[in-house]
């Protein structure tokens, strides 16, 4: 195995030579034709003509309690229906990423439309039918539903964060400081609403299990399968070559993945489980609500001096993970004294986990609403306070920064923008009913560079085929492995084939925590290189200065072309990347800045976004157009945190009622502008060979505050309640700018 | 989903006889039975019959056919020139999908989107009479602020329909003994009292022909409505208006409401406040708290109240200044 560790900060590489030119260009989506025809099959889709069964899951009418029995008696009576499974095999809901199995039932209920059991049936309709036969009996129990309530508080784990950091003594710096900032935000619980709901196929030939599933991180699941079913793990392949959309959610195996193969051994036929989108929205995963305190002590002169985040968060019982609110707090803003903390509330409703930026995309809603509002106070303009407020070093750890071009982000942001132009107070700029306003946000995202492995190898006709058990979940990895391999490799695009999602393959990052593209983009640069020393010692010539180029290695006057040196045979390498001394002695992060123009109507409350515009430094950009379009899907999420979404939980019963897309409100195409995204010039050479780092997430990262701090440029209206529904801005709107309209 | 028998339909006669709950584009019985809230056990198609035509009544006046798209109808050039609002209020809603499917009929006949009518496990008097009512001091943010009762507090969710009332439309139906009768709509949909499963004045096997509009009615045409996003939401306030000027005067005007009660909304004594009135703030005012005399709200949805208020004043002054 080839393995480079990241201990060093990286020199020039191919990359920045850029001899064959495809690098960074805005390529094509390698398996776009695929995808736009219809012909990429998804999870559900395989085993097409074969003789399969279906699953549908019975779900729990209560909340909170523990099962006296299942009586499966008519459902099994209904023609079609193969056998009712139930008891404790069955799953809570997904399992947390990285987790070695999901959490089972044992008999008890842990939220409200928990599965209870599953029906396997020759049809869905009839699964589907037989499900609603199964009487569930239950011993109900009181439950715990709204975090506000506090009723068990407890640690979180150290996933995904360390969850407390804390220097010197914040709380008599704060009493000290000149101004004192002290306000509560909250934020409800998401959804993270893929396209595609989580589905499995699942065959059993009474030896192998075979497993085709919409999932992000296939490096586990064999495992986890091998837990839940008593088959040795490496008697499970796992497949997800096509994946319509995560954001987290399928980071964990879902549900559905491990009730297919409980169905598929049980009966001896293909299982495929499609989780309704009502399953989706309550036997999956979602984001825990989050209740911020944010302080923050600040001199006359506008230098923040002390700072604290503080975090009440979710989930339900067994289930560490909590929503890192305070992610970005820990680095972006400046203050001698400071504390980042996060609280688990226990509460017996779907568990949550990873959705779309943990922690950025909840915490910095908070933090740079908080920032608008002291620069306000201060009289000054938010992109001066930022500007005051840069830290040279990681304020908590005094470590420096990798690369940071946040105000770089700002500034050019602002210029393009035309923030000079905004209105200078609250409901002074006015179109008929609108009220207009501008606002702006600084995005962070926390950079992390995962172990991750892949397999490159070259046929004799000099081809180069990428397999890793990476996964690619819409955003562009197909692609972008295809341009670092044929970049790396001196081929054309057309070159290099790029597979994908099977377990079998070399171990991967998987997609997630917007590691996927530098992680096992790094990879695929490591097996390029050894590559590259087997051709070129096969040639006897130097490595490191042998130039490649539309298939053939040139070394002083000679042309060779890779069939040439490879005389019929094929070469295989593995390159392997795994995280070094540079994650610690630098911190790294991706950078950004959001600037937002409103309209506010004063009659209804309603907003509406005119303009978004996205400035992003995240190290060497793979591909234009993808990493573009990562941010334009960002920008499109903050509007949904900023005005819509909100995954409503009844404090009475635990029920989760808006469970479907009619009514949990994401953005659609009339809520979206034009959307402008601009990409800095940036190298990152401490975070990985590729002198990239992570843009996924980044551009959801305080994009709904950019949008709140314009909706109170536009109103004089402050949330701090998200989202911005128009009855919040209604309750606040002086009732003259109506009598003036 | 139950299984159900399925016969499909070939004439209005065979339809009546065949016995059966109609379906026409599905859109919202389908989504309605896979989560058995409804158990037919007979299905009806009648998207064969000829009810897709929008003939001209002789006295200015259309008759639409019960299956005639959404899309369709909100494209039609004479509703277009002639019933404004009524093309306004179909591409508020839905989507576009949805409006190639939805028939003019079903429309009408759509049901509340309740979260808790939606959930089996949840009491409801909608869905199971006698069970009782979650929404009251639970999630009723979408819901009825005008009309409701200590059973229920939904509201009906169609655009079309409030459009419709505002134009004092009229449902000609065929009954399962062959009668036909005709129904102004605003004697069509029932408030809630105790029996809030009962939506309308259809009996058992009526199908609803067509829908008349009576000749069109000049002046301002408006359809406001006040939603959680730009589009594919559900009124959480809505008004239709007509308004037609005389002079300074305000002549004729028609008002219907959508968001606010178990069904669209229209009280003739808003009208009669501003007919023969010189159009003034103060006078939008107190018509609008005309409307809100009796509004209650249960919580989540207290806003709808000033929204409603605030709204309506607002069209006024538009349709008057635009008339
Ligand atoms: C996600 C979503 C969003 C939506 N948003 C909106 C919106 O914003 N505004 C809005 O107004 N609507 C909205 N709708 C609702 C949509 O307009 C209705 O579903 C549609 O109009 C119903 O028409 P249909 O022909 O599909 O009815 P069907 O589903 O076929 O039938 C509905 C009911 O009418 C009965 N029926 C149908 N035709 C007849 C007839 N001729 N005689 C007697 N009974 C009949 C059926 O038995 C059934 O009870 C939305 C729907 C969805 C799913
Ligand atoms: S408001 Fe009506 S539809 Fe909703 S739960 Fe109550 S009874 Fe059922």
């Amino acid at each position: 195995m080839n393995k480079h560790v990241m201990d060093e900060a990286i020199g020039e590489t191919r990359l920045d030579r850029g001899t064959q030119g495809v690098i960074g260009k805005g390529a094509p989506r390698y398996e776009g034709k695929l995808k736009v025809s219809g012909t990429a099959p998804y999870a559900y889709e395989y085993l097409a003509g074969e003789d399969v069964a279906y699953g549908f899951i019975v779900p729990a009418s209560i909340a909170k309690g523990t099962i006296r029995s299942v009586d499966a008696t008519k459902a099994e009576a209904v023609p079609g229906v193969l056998t009712v499974i139930s008891g404790d095999r069955i799953v809570r809901a997904a399992s947390q990423p990285m987790a070695p199995a999901a959490q089972t039932i044992d008999g008890e209920v842990f939220h409200y439309n928990q599965p209870v059991a599953v029906v396997i049936a020759d049809r869905f309709e009839t699964a589907r039918h037989a499900a609603k036969l199964v009487k569930v009996d239950y011993d109900a129990k009181e439950g715990r539903f709204d975090i506000a309530a506090r009723t068990t508080v407890r640690e979180p784990a150290s996933m995904p964060m360390e969850p407390n950091q804390t220097r010197g003594d914040f709380e008599s710096a704060f009493a000290k400081a000149e101004i004192q900032y002290d306000q509560t935000f909250t934020t409800p619980s998401y959804q993270a609403a893929a396209m595609e709901p989580h589905a499995t196929t699942a065959k059993w030939d009474g030896e192998r299990l075979t497993v085709w599933t919409s999932h992000q991180l296939l490096e586990t699941a064999p495992g986890q399968l091998s837990k839940h079913t008593g088959v040795d793990a490496d008697k499970i392949t796992v497949h997800s070559p096509y994946i319509g959309g995560g954001f987290g959610s399928k980071l964990g195996l879902g549900p559905d993945a491990v009730m297919a193969c409980l169905g598929t051994i049980a009966t001896g036929k293909p299982v495929k489980i499609a989780l309704t989108r009502q399953n989706v929205f309550q036997a999956t995963s979602r984001r825990g609500e989050t209740v911020q305190r944010v302080r923050i002590g600040v001199t006359k002169a506008g230098k923040i001096t002390c700072f604290a985040h503080e975090t009440d968060t979710t989930n339900s019982p067994g289930n560490g993970f909590f929503e890192p609110s305070g992610i970005s707090s820990v680095f972006l803003y400046p203050g001698e004294d400071r504390i980042v903390s996060h609280n688990i509330v226990e509460t017996d409703v779907l568990m949550a986990s990873a959705c779309r930026a943990p922690g950025e995309a909840t915490g910095m809603l908070a933090t740079e609403g908080a920032l608008d509002e002291i620069a306000e106070q201060l009289g000054l303009d938010p992109v001066e306070f930022r500007r005051m407020n840069e830290p040279e070093v990681n304020p908590q750890t005094d470590t420096p920064f990798s690369s940071r071009r946040l105000i770089d982000c700002i500034e050019e942001g602002a210029r393009r923008f035309g923030w000079s132009d905004r209105p200078k107070t609250p409901g002074s700029r006015r179109e008929g009913e609108w009220l207009i306003g501008m606002g702006m946000a600084s995005a962070s995202r926390k950079n992390d560079l995962m172990e991750s492995s892949a397999e490159i190898e070259m046929s004799p006709d000099g081809r180069a085929t990428v397999r890793t058990g990476m996964t690619d979940i819409g955003t562009g990895t197909y692609t972008i492995l295809q341009q670092i391999a044929a970049e790396m490799l001196g081929l054309p695009l057309d070159m290099v084939d790029v597979e994908l999602g099977d377990s079998r393959f070399a171990p991967s990052s998987g997609s997630g925590g917007s590691w996927g593209a530098n992680s096992a983009g790094s990879s695929v640069y490591v097996a390029s290189l050894a590559l590259i020393r087997e051709l070129a010692s096969r040639i006897d010539a130097d490595a490191e200065t042998l130039t490649l180029k539309d298939g053939h290695a040139i070394s002083g006057n000679r042309q060779i072309p890779f069939a040439d040196i490879l005389k019929g045979e094929a070469i295989s390498v593995t390159g392997k990347i795994e995280p070094g001394k540079q994650a610690e002695e630098t911190h790294q992060a991706s950078y950004g800045a959001h600037f937002c123009e409103v309209a506010v109507n004063v009659v209804t409350g309603e907003t509406r976004i005119r303009r978004l515009l996205t400035v992003g430094a995240a190290g060497r950009i793979l591909n234009e157009k993808t990493a573009t379009s990562q941010c334009y899907g960002g920008q499109i999420w903050g509007i949904g945190y900023a005005l819509e979404e909100d995954l409503v939980i009844d404090k009475r019963n635990g029920l989760i009622v808006n469970h479907d897309l009619a009514e949990y409100h994401v953005p659609v195409h009339a809520d979206v502008p034009q959307l402008d995204v601009v990409l800095l010039e940036d190298r990152d050479p401490h975070a990985s060979p590729l002198a990239g780092k992570g843009i996924g997430e980044l551009a959801i990262a305080g994009v709904g505050a950019a949008i709140t701090n314009a909706i109170y440029n536009a109103c004089g209206v402050r949330i701090r309640d998200y989202p911005a529904t128009l009855d919040k801005i209604l309750a606040e709107l002086p009732d003259d700018y109506l009598t003036a309209a | 989903m139950r299984p159900f028998e399925y016969s499909r339909a070939s004439s209005v006669g065979e339809a009546r006889t065949l016995g059966g709950r109609f379906i026409a584009g599905g859109t919202n019985l389908l989504d309605l039975m896979k989560l058995e809230i409804e158990t037919p056990e007979k299905i009806v198609d009648i998207t064969r019959l000829p009810l897709n035509e929008i003939k001209e009544t002789g006295d200015g006046g259309l008759k639409i056919g019960a299956l005639v798209t959404n899309s369709v109808l909100a494209a039609d050039e004479r509703i277009r020139r002639d019933h404004e609002v009524l093309s306004r209020a179909l591409l508020a809603g839905a989507s576009g999908q949805l409006r190639n499917k939805a028939s003019t009929g079903g429309n009408l006949l759509q049901r509340t989107r309740c979260g808790y009518f939606y959930e089996t496990s949840q009491p409801c008097n909608k869905r199971e009479p006698g069970s009782g009512c979650a929404a009251i001091g639970g999630f009723n943010r979408i819901h009825a602020i005008l009309g409701a009762s200590t059973n229920c507090i939904a509201t009906h969710p169609s655009d079309m329909a409030v459009a419709m009332m505002a134009l004092d439309a009229v449902v000609e139906t065929e009954q399962a003994d062959g009668h036909n009768r005709e129904i102004p709509l605003r004697d069509f949909y029932r408030l809630p009292g105790d029996t809030p499963h009962i939506e309308n004045e259809l009996k058992d096997g009526e199908l609803i022909v067509n829908i008349r509009l009576p000749k069109p009615k000049a002046g301002y045409h408006v359809y406001r409505k006040v939603r959680d996003r730009a589009s594919y939401a559900f009124a959480l306030v809505s008004v239709a208006a007509i308004v037609k000027m005389d002079g300074s005067e305000i002549a004729e005007a028609s008002l219907a409401f959508g968001g606010l009660a178990h069904k669209p909304w229209r009280d003739p004594k808003l009208e009669a406040m501003l007919v023969g009135q010189t159009p003034k703030r103060k006078l939008f005012e107190d018509v609008a708290d005309a409307l809100l005399a009796d509004a209650q709200g249960q919580g989540e949805n207290d806003f709808k109240i000033p929204l409603a208020r605030r709204t309506l004043i607002s069209v006024l002054s538009e349709a008057t200044q635009g008339a």
